[in-house]
């Protein structure tokens, strides 16, 4: 039974850039993977050569085992990707319809749309859509074909935090229905709560390939920002934090637990003022690692 | 799925006024401005009224403007919203996607012939045989392909915002040049000389011819060139299309 999706030892070279260096991955069918990584690691080009809109400078992308450009094998296979486009005066409805027509065997037009949560936008066209509600069509578009496997490229970019949260659970509802998912994001909290595997890309090469927990046990996952006049680097000693920097007063950590952080400085005393607990992007992750 | 494809790329154009309002009535307009005023004017050469000669001169506009228009500006406007990234991984055969924008550009360009001809008739006093009609209509259908070609060439070497632009800059200046509004013998003599090897002007003589205006080569000389330019327009937009493949797709 051959992988759903596989790069053997995948070149992409863009003029002098090489964007992957000797990629290696399988993922079989079932498998929820998130490719995890900064900007420009790699991630949007493996999905490129496995979808088959690149061709790998050298080495192979298949998908079960055969060429992606092969429309039998495209068949199989919704997509959600970064950089897209619709027609503009088209209905959603009938955006959804033509491209379920492209599958051999597509979900009903109203579980597809109603998966994306645009129902009442059912006869919107395109153009009248905000952002996100072009964000969950995109997804609409990907999930109506009833594929078997899923990629999504950065899904959430550019979404606020509420909206982001109902797409990570339309997205697990669909991994759900025992599909194949392929997702990339660079937030780390996303493929924890999404997927099984997580494989850390950087620089155009595979640096981890390990389930989540063990993953986020290397890579702080928050980032605690505030403003405190009298701190200095001695002062944060002893505590579980992975990364600090001070600029003038601004103190900005990475740590896997906020609140025992905050906890101390609260205890000690500490004047804080704007501060700001949020999601580590993997930017500030990598930059730390890499720097120590 | 070539119905559904269909469908869309038609409702696709409708929906856009400046499209289909305009392929639909600015030959009427045209012919109210321009034809019928003069409609019963006999012209050089015998029995061919003005009112007829321009009713040929329309349908041959407004047939090679909806092919430019609906290839031309559905490309660029596609790529420019990276739309052809997304169909480019659907399991959509390329080749239902030619069809089905051709089979719409057939569409329009029926529907713009459909509505100009009975206006020509009434407005015009346009009579003709029944076979002028039919040969009129055919070859400016048939003839129209060259143009197909033209528009993808446009739409894959300009921007979505150059590709109207472009068009209309070129478009109905060539057509003035090419005899279409005014008999070539009333231009300026320079374009006079040039006329004959715009693609626009033969496909205009087919028109004319059609309807029983005497034009002085043979037709098949026009079919020739329009032939011609058909290869040189499809060998563009080829070599842009490669090269879009090249840098979007390799």
């Amino acid at each position: 039974m051959p992988p759903a999706a596989e790069l053997i030892d995948a070149t992409k070279k863009y003029g002098e850039t090489e964007a992957l260096r000797g990629v290696t991955i399988r993922i079989e069918l079932g498998e929820v993977v998130a490719m995890l990584g900064p900007n420009g690691a790699g991630k949007t080009t493996s999905i490129s050569l496995l979808l088959g809109l690149r061709k790998p400078t050298s080495g192979k992308a298949l998908l079960f085992g055969l060429e992606p450009t092969n429309l039998l094998v495209r068949s199989r296979v919704g997509v959600m990707l970064q950089e897209s486009g619709v027609p503009a005066m088209l209905k959603v409805r009938e955006i959804v319809d033509l491209f379920r027509s492209y599958y051999p065997k597509p979900l009903p037009r109203d579980r597809a749309i109603a998966m994306a949560g645009l129902e009442e936008k059912a006869n919107a066209l395109v153009k009248e859509l905000s952002g996100g509600q072009r964000q969950r069509l995109y997804f609409a578009l990907a999930v109506c074909g009833d594929p078997d496997v899923l990629f999504l490229d950065e899904p959430t970019v550019g979404m606020d935090v509420e909206g982001r949260r109902s797409f990570i659970e339309r997205i697990a509802e669909f991994a759900r229905m025992e599909r194949t998912v392929v997702l990339t994001t660079h937030y780390l909290e996303e493929a924890d709560q999404l997927a099984k595997r997580v494989i850390v890309i950087d620089r155009g090469v595979v640096i981890a390939d390990a389930p989540p927990a063990e993953i986020k046990s290397k890579v702080a996952g928050r980032r605690v920002r505030f403003v405190a006049p009298a701190l200095s680097e001695k002062d944060l000693d002893g505590l579980p934090v992975t990364a600090v920097s001070i600029t003038d007063h601004m103190v900005q950590l990475l740590t896997n637990k906020p609140e025992a952080v905050l906890r101390d400085l609260f205890q000690r005393g500490v004047a804080i003022t704007d501060l700001e607990v949020a999601g580590a992007d993997l930017e500030d992750a990598f930059i730390a690692m890499t720097s120590h | 799925m070539l119905v559904q494809q269909t469908r869309a790329e038609f409702l696709k154009l409708w929906r856009v006024p400046a499209f289909s309002a305009t392929s639909i009535l600015l030959p009427l307009v045209f012919y109210s401005f321009i034809g019928i005023g003069q409609a019963s004017q006999v012209m050089q050469g015998g029995h061919v009224r003005f009112g007829a000669y321009f009713l040929a001169s329309m349908a041959v506009y407004s047939v090679a403007n909806v092919m430019i228009f609906s290839f031309g500006i559905s490309v660029a406007t596609e790529r420019g919203m990276k739309m052809d990234l997304l169909m480019r991984a659907m399991p959509l055969p390329p080749l239902v996607y030619l069809l089905s924008r051709c089979i719409t550009a057939i569409v329009f360009a029926a529907m713009t012939l459909v509505v100009l001809f009975p206006f020509a008739y009434v407005a015009g006093d346009v009579r003709l045989d029944a076979s002028e009609w039919f040969t009129l209509a055919y070859r400016v259908l048939l003839g129209s392909i060259p143009f197909i070609a033209l528009g993808f060439a446009i739409g894959y070497l300009s921007g979505p915002n150059s590709a109207v632009a472009v068009i209309n800059l070129i478009y109905l200046p060539t057509a003035f040049a090419s005899g279409l509004f005014f008999p070539k013998q009333l231009l300026p003599q320079i374009i006079q000389n040039i006329a004959p090897y715009l693609p626009l002007y033969r496909f205009g003589q087919l028109g004319w011819n059609a309807i029983g205006y005497p034009t002085s080569e043979s037709i098949s000389t026009d079919w020739l060139y329009l032939a011609g330019y058909g290869v040189v327009f499809f060998a563009i937009a080829v070599w842009a299309y490669r090269r879009e493949e090249s840098r979007k797709f390799s």
